[in-house]
């Protein structure tokens, strides 16, 4: 079925209509597997031909996730926990170390796919089991459902962020300006379609939300675009496949149950409100940061970005992986300096890795 | 990190009173077992799975929607 969902005649067809209007339109996107298929598919150069540009947003969990949250689970670690987490995490650096780095001094730091896998190991050790938990709304309602069973000599230590508050937060720091939003379309898998109309109706944007085959990014842009010239405003949705109007409530309602909104800083941006999760009250004793107060009290790091790295420009959209003096010389995905080089969904992975924006 | 692929439920795993929902899932071949607790998925569905978890059954009708809302565009 996917190669149905890839029809070159109808995206070279859909990229002369838009060619055709001529816009000149600076639209942003805050999904890491959105930016793959627009550099992979060379999809954002056809798009630019046409007038189009299209920006990674802070679309990757493992890039935005601050240094201080990696100094926490990499001192847990030595403390002797069990640290696990997703593989893309593993290398991405802290104020100095990775947990990669930490594991070579002989921690015992594990790499799984899902907590499930995580809830495993748990099972097998007497050791604490402290799973490193990093993801957008996608991802959050994995951890939450694996809370409400309350396993033993478990606990989390929660990176889990909300993408339309830090999309809120972009617009309304007004460094650039966004003329629509892709909107990220496993994170909406969650959400649903409302979740985003506060972002149309207040600050007057348009937004499609997209999956991920090549012609469901062109679509999108081209509903986008015809908004734009009807002077709409308003969330529409080319991945009905699979993203419902309401969401997955089922999903919602577990996220709910456990975790509550908290204000959350990312990299690159000042503190968001409401925009990060954490566990509520009655599930506090899965919560690292409560559990091991003690032991993290001695993280207070004044973290600043390595010099010349320009990850944090690069998450709000100001500036290309390549305009980076640092990129492609001493910061590769063997030897990254940034998280954005570390991720396969980050903006100067994928860029290095296609050899184009 | 949100990537999802999608896969066809074969299998439900009944399991005892209290354990968690799994599936067994074939991603075009290859068989995997899935958490559907986050979905009330069948057998047969094809179904949305990020990180071991089935996040979304795919509605087939939609699937078939937009091809043909995008053959539509080529006429």
């Amino acid at each position: 079925m996917m190669f149905r969902y890839r029809n070159e005649v109808l995206a070279k067809e859909r990229l002369e209509k838009l060619k055709d209007l001529n816009l000149n339109l600076r639209l942003m996107h805050v999904c890491g597997t959105h930016q793959d298929t627009l550099v992979k598919f060379g999809l954002n150069s056809m798009l630019k031909e046409a007038g189009i540009e299209v920006r990674p947003g802070p679309g990757c969990p493992v890039c935005v996730t601050t240094a201080k949250e990696i100094e926490e689970a990499i001192i847990l670690a030595r403390k002797g926990k069990v640290v696990a987490t997703f593989g893309d995490m593993f290398r991405v650096p802290g104020e100095r170390l990775s947990l990669a780095d930490v594991r070579a001094e002989g921690f015992d730091v594990r790499m799984v796919y899902s907590i499930t896998d995580c809830i495993s190991i748990a099972e097998k050790t007497n050791k604490e089991v402290v799973f490193f938990s990093i993801g957008f709304e996608t991802t959050a309602p994995t951890t939450a459902s694996v809370i409400l069973t309350r396993p033993k000599n478990f606990s989390i230590l929660s990176a889990h962020r909300l993408i339309p508050p830090a999309m809120e937060a972009l617009i309304k720091m007004g460094e650039m300006k966004i003329d629509g939003f892709i909107n990220p379309g496993h994170v909406s898998t969650i959400i649903g379609e409302r979740a985003y109309e506060f972002i149309s109706k207040r600050y007057k944007i348009p937004q499609v939300i997209a999956g991920f085959e090549p012609l469901d990014v062109l679509i999108g842009v081209y509903m986008l675009a015809m908004q734009i010239i009807r002077g709409e405003t308003r969330v529409e949705n080319e991945y009905k496949r699979v993203v419902k109007p309401e969401g997955n409530e089922k999903a919602q309602h577990t996220l709910g149950e456990v975790f509550e909104p908290t204000e959350c800083s990312w990299r690159g941006f000042p503190a968001i409100s409401d925009s990060g999760l954490k566990l509520r009250g009655e599930f506090e004793e899965y919560d690292a940061r409560k559990r091991y107060e003690d032991e993290l009290s001695t993280v207070d790091i004044d973290y600043k970005e390595p010099e010349g790295c320009r990850c944090g420009k690069i998450l709000r959209g100001l500036v290309y992986p390549d305009e980076c003096p640092l990129f492609g010389k001493v910061c590769t995905p063997q030897h990254p300096v940034g998280a954005c080089m570390v991720s396969r969904e980050g903006s100067c992975n994928i860029t290095f890795r296609y050899g184009e924006r | 990190m949100c990537l999802a692929i999608p896969a066809k439920v074969v299998e439900i795993s009944k399991g005892k009173e209290g354990t968690r929902a799994k599936a067994k899932a074939d991603f075009g071949g290859v068989s995997r077992e899935s958490d559907i607790s986050l979905v009330d998925a069948k057998i047969d569905d094809y179904v949305i799975v990020h990180a071991g978890f089935a996040i979304e059954i795919m509605d087939e009708h939609e699937a078939k929607e937009t091809l043909e809302l995008w053959r539509e565009l080529l006429e």
